[in-house]
């Protein structure tokens, strides 16, 4: 179990009579990062608040850098670093204040959190925005500092809660490749998000959260194995036409919610998408709508939990 | 540096970047002085209220200065519980009070400015206490206990405060409570009702000991309700400042 840097087992929450997390379990290898995937609601936050000594949990025990979290909270707290939902920073400092206030609050000797908030300002390009009140900052600017404020003192595992979610494409990739640089040094990353793509890029090992239980865990290829692949949409005007292409396809699955839907399996690629289409057209076969479909979250608790996450998220 | 010593250069960054909050807790109490020596204080040439107004003004404005700096210390503490700052700090290995604390001494420190600043323009006016030494120390050591008490019972309110904009509404009454007071004019000389919650709130007493301080005849039973109401006021926002800071994570 040295080798671990997180492991959960058994973990329950409830507030009043709302179950929020139902039995959890997991490990984290150290120098990894492991994602928790899952809707709003489902319990990710709740399980970073255990996890990082903020929330109790009713049972089941946490280890976290060889230490438990009920018992050894302070060094607990000495050895990670959190950067939750909302960008906790402070608005009436500036971006380099900020920096100087954590090396403070970690007892850092002058010189020495001189040189530290100096190379995260410039890791994180915020060099130039330094001496601006953070209300100025933007939204990616803001998500940055943060995860600088985080990595004052060289924490050696990391929490995420969403890390990217709000941020515009090009924040997001920036936020990755921190994301990527920080393991490649060694640290242990615990991020949780909403999106299939985020862990499915970052994450070495994933781990579904639905209604508070962890409903599938792996790698991600081991993941996607379990859930329909990228599939072509087909929509067409009528009857005839749809039973000429049930004739004519030989790999499809009709839509349960739309009658004149027809799904190809497919990679979603050119080439492939171009034989479909000359295929039916070969055949005279007029297509109404057609769309490329990859499998987005909703697909993953379709395959894993026979909901939607967005029928989750209406209960 | 400790933790402490740290939340408190933070908190009075806060407060210089506040224009509102350094208007609110100097100027302020200094437009009010002027405005009521020299716009209702001829009244009280008529009045018997044994000499000069702005000797009988000048002790109630010092505790009024010290209400009116309270709102920003709600407004703070609010603000940082809900925009998630709390948290960072929570799971740092820091000590709890620091976060705490650093809100109360830096109201202190700008209630003792602002009050500094009152008597200076006091003295401009005409104040001439009769306190000897002895007194100003006890009038001192006073002002520090009610400041530290009502910061205390302010960072409870602003911790308890569901938002930032209620939080700056819930220390109204604190702000209100000295005008209903000794403060501006005798309670001899209220309406009825007013007059005895006047005599029984706190800020009576707390306002007719620094006033006995002041004018070098110490009022010994005041004494003894004020400083029991302080110690009351400061353990009532200490207990209930930390059982609130555990439960809102």
């Amino acid at each position: 179990m040295t080798s671990s840097a997180i492991a959960a087992s058994g973990l329950r929450k409830a507030y009043k009579d709302k179950v929020v997390l139902d039995g959890i379990d997991l490990d984290v290898a150290t120098g990894t990062i492991f994602s928790l995937l899952g809707p709003n609601g489902a319990g990710k936050t709740t399980t970073i608040n255990v996890l990082t000594t903020l929330m109790k949990a009713d049972s089941g025990t946490v280890r976290v850098a060889g230490h438990d979290v009920a018992t050894q909270t302070k060094a607990v707290r000495a050895a990670i670093g959190v950067t939750g939902q909302f960008a906790a920073v402070d608005e009436l400092l500036t971006g380099q204040e900020n920096l100087q206030l954590m090396a403070d609050l970690k007892g850092m000797r002058s010189a020495e959190s001189k040189r530290v908030v100096a190379e995260l300002l410039d890791r994180f390009d915020l060099t130039e925005s330094a001496q601006k009140m953070t209300t100025t900052y933007s939204g990616g600017m803001r998500r940055k500092l943060d995860l600088a404020m985080t990595l004052v003192g060289k924490p050696r595992i990391i929490f995420l809660d969403e890390p990217t979610t709000g941020l515009d494409p090009r924040s997001r990739r920036t936020m990755w490749d921190i994301i990527r640089q920080l393991v490649a040094e060694g640290v242990t990353i615990f991020l949780t998000t909403q999106y299939l793509e985020e862990a499915d890029r970052l994450a070495d090992r994933i781990a579904v959260l639905d209604q508070g239980k962890l409903v599938a865990q792996g790698t991600p290829a081991e993941l996607k194995r379990q859930i329909p692949g990228s599939h072509v949409r087909l929509r067409f005007a009528g009857d005839a036409e749809l039973g000429a292409a049930m004739r004519v396809l030989t790999d499809f699955t009709r839509d349960g919610e739309d009658d004149l839907v027809l799904r190809v399996p497919s990679d979603g690629g050119a080439k492939s998408v171009r034989t479909l289409l000359a295929q039916l057209d070969a055949h005279s076969i007029e297509i109404e709508e057609f769309s490329v479909h990859t499998p987005d979250l909703d697909d993953v608790f379709l395959a894993l939990t026979g909901r939607s996450s967005t029928k989750v998220d209406a209960k | 540096m400790s933790n402490a010593t740290t939340m408190l250069g933070r908190n009075f960054k806060h407060t210089l970047r506040n224009p509102v909050a350094v208007f609110n807790a100097i100027l302020f109490p200094i437009v009010l002085l002027l405005m009521f020596v020299y716009v209702i204080g001829g009244a009280f040439d008529k009045v018997e209220i044994g000499g000069k107004y702005i000797d009988y003004i000048t002790p109630g404005m010092i505790v009024l200065t010290i209400c009116y700096g309270l709102s920003a210390t709600a407004l703070s503490v609010n603000t940082d519980m809900t925009k998630g700052i709390i948290n960072r700090f929570k799971v740092m290995d820091i000590s709890r009070s620091a976060v705490l604390s650093g809100h109360v001494v830096a109201t202190m420190l700008r209630s003792l400015i602002a009050i500094a600043a009152v008597i200076g323009v006091a003295f401009a006016m005409g104040f001439r206490p009769a306190a000897d030494f002895g007194d100003w120390l006890g009038a001192i050591g006073f002002i520090v206990l009610i400041s530290f008490a009502t910061s205390w019972i302010t960072v409870a309110l602003g911790l308890a405060a569901k938002s930032p904009e209620s939080a700056g509404l819930v220390t109204v009454p604190l702000i209100m409570l000295p005008f209903l007071s000794s403060a501006i004019s005798p309670a001899d000389t209220m309406g009825a009702g007013v007059r005895q919650f006047a005599e029984y709130q706190p800020f009576t007493p707390i306002i007719e000991t620094l006033r006995g301080l002041l004018t070098g005849e110490p009022a010994v039973n005041s004494t003894i309700v004020a400083v029991a109401w302080c110690l009351g006021i400061a353990l009532i926002g200490y207990v209930w400042s930390l059982s609130t800071f555990k439960k809102r994570a």
